[in-house]
């Protein structure tokens, strides 16, 4: 089934398809990343109460990874629809 | 303030619309109207399976005693789910390649089909599973104790047990009904589906209805209730790094390992796509879930009086405003959570007991007769419907040992912990080819006593199952090997050294296990199939050659998929293959599609047993995998074309050589009949000549005349029989035959042929076995050419049956728009050899003398059926000669015109009367 040597290089929307799954392997990452930052802060230390605005600052962190996430499952999930036939609406987005 | 019994009622009628929705989904699916049952959407809603009662109570209750760390709980699943391309998409697309049952299933299949490592998983589950359980049962007690105390406060209520015992039961009951109607697991639940996919609408919508109650209308607003955080006891947040990455990691390796979630996520999956939906739904519904979780426990702790269990505060707020209704709401959302969860749950572990414990069991007890199981499937599914009553049973005696207490959340993540201890043969399994059944047991097997001696036996507290002086000073004095504090490590505590400790000493014994060992030639390839599942080229099979008899696989797969499945299963392989009838070439190929059938249904280890008693010495070596990693070099440097052409060639190989067999015999068969007909004409044409030449002698005396001439022409008649029969044959093989269309019962047509067909052989007794109610049903063909057919069969069976006490079945099924009718008697059948040519002109399989006619019988039937549009085929594998009439429902085409008009005439026939 496989091309025994596959290209080194690819085609516009297929070399986008690509860095788009690299961007959904590495969501989780980031969400890792921010999800971790708050101990950093030393919030026990801090005099100042921190529940209030860290809960913000966490459920900011939440909805925007939701909001990153449904992009890129539409995205994905779109292209793959399209498979390898060229995707007029992205043909159109910009020059090659 | 509501009162209790209303309560009750409420509750009950809650159920009833459960088990109805239930009702109503399977039926639906019965009738192949899925559409939305299998919408992204309700696979996104049934995952909040994730959300129980220790969410919906104990969240609340555990910010109120430790703040914002409540939600480390939701954020390792969301960070899973947002990297479903890492891990998820995997475990799906292997779920659906190797027809997974369940987490067990899913180990044991990936090391070769061990059922050792089957036995490991499933006991680590049900163990860490039994008091999640009884934290349910109890949640329900608790919160119906709040409505009936009349007090917020005063939860306690005189017959609690009665309370967890009878939801119990009733949970019992539905599981029962709902999750075992089919056996293949890897089928789906659908009102199963359907239930907990209600239930987190309403476990959501009461969460959100109570949080937005609480800021809008107990506190003033977005403003005030931030206000409120920072005046309240938990407005300091002393975030432990060690708790805040650990909590997040397990609840992260729990929503992987917990059986029921992957019961929803990869066993009930019906498509991949779904997952990208639920890689953004699920975290919005987790995050919908959490969001007014600090709100409800800050206002709780400032409104209610000092002392009042926060677990119970999603009640106990609502309730002391005065709000009886959203109480009520509140409460069916608590009740929900809890219900769904251990639904799946005993869903979830009953499969794996099933499949890994009972059924070896019994397989390996009558070791005799394995070969031919006979009834597995009634089997299985009696075990798990005795085993979902068993884990029940188990979480309620859980429930009443430990008389409830102890906060929620710390049960639960006990359980959390205990499950998680399949991650690293989980993730070792799908990424690591070098992972080997050895090590994973001995992974497996370590995480799971270090889980038991450092956090599970502990949790029943000081002088509970661990003497209060092992767990202050270890085991014999010995410091370093106190269960909580193992190397004198005393800094972390007790949860998070079990983490650390368990979760460490697991890995390591995995790695180092895998590393040790040399895997078996069936784990390799597992392997193989497992981590390169997204690429295509897996050229190897686990059975290096067939060489099973079809027959008998036929007649095993009948005691486990049932007989109905396992027929249609078998002829859909042989005409893959090019091949008529129920009995495919058992090709390499073919054996592993079976096995994976077969796995669906009882998993994959027992399903290899199974098969690896019918093809003895065929199960893959070493030698064979070396073979096929130089074939599949070789096979990369030609075209794909050339590979499928050759696929092509194959197949048509294949048919050309059965038809070369099938001519060959045909031709001798085709000589030897002329040598006949030409006899079979001669006898009567010599008497027909000898007699009238007698006749022409003119002194003959009248009575001679007569008798004479009487036999003339009963040899005539005779000879216009067998000319008829050849006529009639022609006709219909030419598709030139008038057919009579008519509308007619089948019970009466079969009534008919029964009738006419006992005269043959009359002195032989002739036992009958009919499912009357069963024949009931409207036929529209030609049915005088029917009901010759079915004399047909039914005199053959009467004429050959050799059994002593001969006896025939006629059964009757309709299914997918076809009817069919067997005839299955108890004689020796028919030999493999002949069972391509009984339908062939002039075939037999006994002497002439015998058989009475010229062989065209089956002939004539195969050339009726075909010409009113169905078919019949030998039935192999019944125990006797077998054969089965199928005919369409509808007839296509002017055949159907007819019949319509027909049935007309009948309706107005049946009100005029």
């Amino acid at each position: 089934m496989k091309n025994p040597r596959p290209p080194l290089f690819l085609a516009r929307q297929n070399y986008r398809r690509r860095r788009m799954m690299d961007a959904a392997r590495l969501l989780p990452i980031l969400g890792i990343f921010l999800f971790l930052l708050p101990i950093l802060w030393r919030t026990a230390e801090t005099p100042e109460p921190d529940t209030a605005w860290g809960g913000l600052y966490i459920f900011s962190v939440w909805l925007l990874l939701i909001l990153a996430a449904f992009v890129l499952a539409r995205v994905l999930s779109r292209s793959e629809k399209a498979g390898g036939a060229p995707d007029p609406a992205k043909n159109g987005a910009g020059p090659d | 303030m509501v009162p209790f019994n209303i309560l009750v009622a409420v509750c009950l009628a809650y159920v009833c619309v459960l088990f109805l929705v239930a009702f109503a989904a399977e039926r639906r699916a019965e009738k192949g109207h899925i559409g939305w049952l299998r919408s992204p959407l309700v696979y996104t809603l049934s995952l909040s399976i994730y959300c129980t009662a220790w969410t919906f109570y104990g969240a609340v209750g555990y910010a109120a005693r430790s703040g914002l760390e409540f939600v480390t709980i939701y954020l390792g699943p969301t960070l899973v789910l947002i990297g479903w391309w890492w891990v998820l998409r995997k475990l799906v697309r292997i779920g659906r390649a190797q027809r997974v049952t369940s987490i067990a299933d899913l180990i044991s299949a990936r090391y070769g089909k061990s059922n050792v490592l089957g036995v490991i998983v499933t006991l680590i589950s049900v163990v860490a599973a039994t008091p999640y359980i009884a934290l349910q049962l109890q949640s329900v007690t608790l919160s119906f104790g709040v409505f009936a105390s009349g007090t917020p406060e005063g939860w306690a209520l005189p017959d609690q047990g009665a309370t967890a015992l009878w939801v119990a039961a009733g949970l019992t009951l539905f599981t029962i009904l709902f999750g075992t109607r089919n056996l293949d697991a890897n089928e789906r639940h659908h009102g199963v589906v359907m239930a907990i996919a209600l239930e987190a609408v309403v476990k959501l919508v009461a969460l959100l209805a109570v949080g937005i109650f609480t800021v809008w209308g107990v506190a003033g607003g977005f403003g005030d209730v931030m206000a409120r955080i920072e005046a309240s006891p938990i407005a300091d947040w002393p975030l432990k790094p060690g708790r805040w990455i650990g909590l997040t990691f397990i609840s992260a390796a729990a929503i992987l390992t917990l059986p029921r979630m992957f019961q929803v996520m990869v066993v009930e999956n019906s498509d991949e796509r779904h997952l990208a939906t639920a890689s953004w739904a699920f975290p919005l519904y987790l995050l919908a879930m959490s969001l007014f979780v600090l709100p409800i426990a800050v206002v709780g702790l400032e409104t209610l009086p000092l002392g009042a269990n926060p677990d119970l505060f999603v009640l106990t707020l609502p309730l002391a405003e005065g709000q009886g209704k959203l109480a009520m709401l509140a409460f069916l959302g608590g009740f929900s959570s809890a219900t769904s969860m251990v639904i799946v749950a005993a869903i979830a572990l009953a499969t794996m007991v099933s499949n890994h414990i009972v059924t070896p069991l019994w397989l390996s007890l009558r070791r005799g007769g394995a070969r031919a199981p006979g009834d597995v499937r009634g089997l299985v599914l009696m075990s798990r419907r005795l085993s979902i009553a068993g884990i029940l049973a188990l979480g309620y005696g859980y429930y009443s040992m430990s008389g409830g207490g102890a906060a929620l959340a710390a049960i639960g993540l006990i359980s959390f912990v205990g499950v998680a201890q399949i991650l690293p043969a989980l993730l070792g399994g799908i990424f690591w080819r070098g992972g080997t059944g050895a090590g994973a047991a001995l992974g497996l097997g370590t995480g799971f006593l270090v889980w038991l001696y450092t956090l599970y036996l502990p949790s029943f507290g000081t002088g509970g199952l661990l003497s209060a002086s092992l767990l202050a000073e270890g085991p014999w004095g010995i410091g370093w090997l106190r269960p909580q504090a193992l190397l004198g490590i005393s800094t972390l505590d007790p949860l998070l050294h079990a983490i650390f400790w368990s979760m460490a000493l697991n890995t390591a014994a995995y790695v180092a296990g895998s590393l040790a060992t040399f895997p078996r030639p069936l784990e390799r390839m597992q392997g193989v199939a497992f981590v390169n599942v997204f690429s295509h080229d897996t050229p190897a099979h686990g059975w290096s050659r067939g060489g099973a008899e079809a027959e008998d696989l036929l007649a095993m797969s009948q005691g486990i998929l049932g007989a109905e499945e396992a027929q249609l299963f078998f002829q859909r392989e042989a005409e893959a293959q090019g091949k008529a009838g129920f009995l495919p070439e058992t090709t390499p190929n073919f054996i592993e599609k079976l096995e994976r059938r077969l796995a669906g249904a009882v998993g994959a280890a027992t399903a290899h047993a199974m098969i690896a008693q019918f093809a003895v010495g065929a199960v893959v070596s070493a030698q064979d995998l070396m073979a096929v990693a130089s074939e599949a070099q070789q096979i990369l440097e030609y075209s794909t074309q050339l590979e499928a052409k050759s696929e092509e060639l194959a197949r048509t190989a294949r048919q050309l050589g059965e038809a070369n067999d099938k001519l060959t015999e045909l031709s001798v068969q085709k000589d030897a009949f002329l040598s006949q007909i030409s006899h079979e004409l001669r006898t009567p044409m010599t008497s027909i000549r000898a007699f009238s030449e007698i006749l022409m002698d003119p002194e003959l005396p009248g009575e001679m005349q007569q008798k004479y001439a009487g036999i003339i022409q009963t040899e005539a008649i005779r000879l216009t029989g067998l000319l008829d029969d050849l006529l009639d044959l022609s006709v219909l093989e030419n598709r030139k035959v008038q057919l009579n269309i008519k509308v007619a019962n089948l019970h009466d047509l079969i009534n008919r042929a029964v009738q006419s067909a006992s005269n043959t052989r009359p002195e032989r007794s002739f036992t009958l076995h009919r499912d009357l109610p069963s024949e009931h049903m409207p036929v529209i063909a030609d049915t005088d050419r029917l009901v010759q057919v079915f004399i047909n069969l039914i005199s053959n069976a009467r004429k050959y049956c050799d059994a002593v006490r001969p006896e025939l079945t006629i059964s009757v099924r309709q299914r997918r728009g076809r009817i069919t009718v067997d005839f299955i008697d108890n004689g020796t059948g028919i030999p493999r050899k002949a069972q391509t040519l009984i339908f062939e002109k002039f075939a037999r399989l006994s002497d002439t003398a015998r058989a009475g006619g010229a062989g065209l019988g089956l002939a004539i039937c195969r050339e009726i059926m075909a010409n009113l549009g169905g078919s019949i085929a030998y039935l192999p594998g019944q125990g006797g000669a077998a054969f089965r009439v199928s005919l369409p429902v509808k007839p296509k085409a002017e055949a159907a015109e007819d019949a319509a008009r027909s049935s007309r005439w009948i309706a107005r026939d049946n009100t005029n009367s």
